[in-house]
């Protein structure tokens, strides 16, 4: 095994049973927010005990191990294709080990071929950045919360939302309702406004990668983030939809400019198991650092 | 707390109410997309298989065959259960279940089944893949394997104070319909 193969097994690895350090902080706040004895705080009991002992174990947080995505940032001159290849024998063999379930099929036929390899699965993104090191991210993004993730094209009538920011929030809010704990929340969201209808939900994904707790560096944005998690937590929906204060652990907000005739609001919902993680390599592929 | 081991009876099912804490001791069959559309299409269940009084788990565990070649389930929490909507009043009915674990909740035929022939919804916290596989204390068979995958499979397991919580009654009772009523009502001020 390559030392590049290595450090994706042992990447794969993290991210299906441990939690990144700023979500479980997040989780902890949200634990102690509930209140004893209700449905809503025995949920979070079990979540945050379901954490430890995945981390524990080595194994995975979710039976649900997702859709594989990985995000790399690479020198100019990089062998993508050669790193693309490493990458799926190191999901096939995190599939062996059971880090990760056999989770892909085919779409039309449904088969599972128990390697997670196939058209699409896993995906890369590429980005070529000044530097020399690499840096590899990994989502492992379930069906359940995938599922509820939504797309509004504004104006929408029905919400009464306009091409603003008043109907980007309407939007956003209708989505958290619509989602009650169905993408096993409390989860976090990531919103795209504008793009076309493919690039806005690839960035609302991408502002996953953002941790919960940075800030928006754009005001308008920063503040609808605020305004998006606190009246979200209002609703009463509450962990797994059983009502309580914690419906969402946090919102992220990016744009990406559109044509004059389209504005999308795209938004990826992600569930509390949020898996995430990512690490710098060296030429050679040898692990050097953990992000996050 | 309720102690539920299957087969269960309908005065059982009935007792139960929308928030009462449960947990499931004996045996659980696990079921999912294929499975509900096979069953529901008219598919008949292989031999020596009932689910009558018993409990289907809409979960697609993670298994693995440990090295003296037993099944292991390494992961085992709910999937979303609203993609069984079209078929799960039918198999209520037919196949005479007494519980359904799930996650999300169900619609209005789901919960209309539960009320006509005694079944309740238990909600199990979503990916809690870990705490529920540690209530798995073991494999006692697989059905379907070849044909739909390991996580399409029926897994039939033995739990042990598996938790859930119900949010389906059998009378009618239904946490999701309150709290999305609640909730939208509280986002129509927020607007
Ligand atoms: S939504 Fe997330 S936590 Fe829930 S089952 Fe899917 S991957 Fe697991």
């Amino acid at each position: 095994m390559t030392g590049l193969q290595a450090s994706l097994l042992e990447l794969i690895r993290r991210t299906s049973a441990e939690i990144p350090d700023d979500v479980q902080r997040t989780i902890l706040v949200a634990l102690e927010r509930e209140k004893a004895g209700t449905i809503a705080a025995s949920a979070m009991e079990l979540i945050q005990r379901n954490i430890e002992l995945a981390r524990k174990k080595s194994q995975p947080i979710c039976q649900d191990t997702g859709s594989v995505l990985f995000y790399v940032d690479c020198p100019v001159g990089f062998d993508q294709i050669a790193f693309a290849e490493t990458a799926r024998e190191a999901v096939r063999q995190a599939t062996r080990k059971g880090y990760l379930r056999q989770n892909s099929v085919d779409a039309l036929t449904g088969k599972n071929y128990g390697t997670n390899i196939g058209p699409g699965a896993p995906t890369f993104h590429f980005h070529a950045h000044p530097g020399a090191d690499v840096h590899v991210r990994l989502m492992l993004k379930g069906g359940g919360c995938e599922n509820v993730g939504a797309q509004y094209s504004l104006p929408d009538e029905a919400l009464g939302a306009d091409r603003d920011l008043a109907g980007c929030r309407k939007a956003i809010l209708d989505a958290v309702l619509q989602a009650q704990g169905k993408g096993c929340g409390p989860g976090v969201l990531g919103v795209c406004i504008g793009g076309d209808r493919a690039t806005g939900y690839e960035f609302s994904k991408q502002q996953l990668l953002r941790t919960l707790d940075d800030r928006n560096p754009v005001p308008e944005l920063d503040a609808l983030e605020q305004d998006i998690l606190n009246t979200a937590n209002d609703l009463g929906i509450g962990p797994m939809g059983f009502g309580g204060k914690t419906t969402l652990l946090g919102v992220k907000i990016g744009t990406a400019n559109r044509v004059p005739a389209s504005y999308f609001v795209s938004i990826s919902y992600m569930c509390w198991a949020y898996r995430r993680l990512g690490v710098t390599l060296d030429a050679q592929g040898h692990l050097q650092d953990w992000l996050y | 707390m309720t102690t539920l081991t299957p087969p269960i009876s309908d005065a059982q099912i009935r007792a139960l109410k929308v928030g009462d804490p449960v947990e499931v001791t004996g045996t659980l069959f696990t079921g999912r997309d294929a499975v509900h559309k096979y069953l529901a299409k008219g598919g008949a269940l292989p031999a020596g298989l009932d689910l009558r009084g018993g409990i289907l788990y809409h979960c697609g565990p993670v298994v693995i065959k440990d090295e003296a070649g037993r099944w292991k389930v390494v992961a085992a929490g709910p999937t979303t259960s609203t993609r069984e909507e079209p078929y799960q009043a039918r198999i209520i009915e037919q196949f005479g279940l007494r519980g359904v674990i799930g996650k999300g909740g169900m619609g209005e035929r789901t919960l209309a089944a539960c009320q006509a022939h005694g079944c309740a919804y238990l909600h199990a916290v979503g990916g809690a893949a870990q705490v529920l596989a540690e209530c798995i204390t073991a494999v006692r068979n697989v059905y379907f394997l070849e044909e739909f995958g390991s996580p399409e499979a029926i897994w039939e397991l033995e739990v042990e104070r598996f938790p859930a919580v119900v949010t389906m009654d059998a009378r009618g009772g239904s946490l999701h319909r309150d709290v999305f009523e609640a909730s939208r009502a509280a986002l129509a001020e927020r607007l």
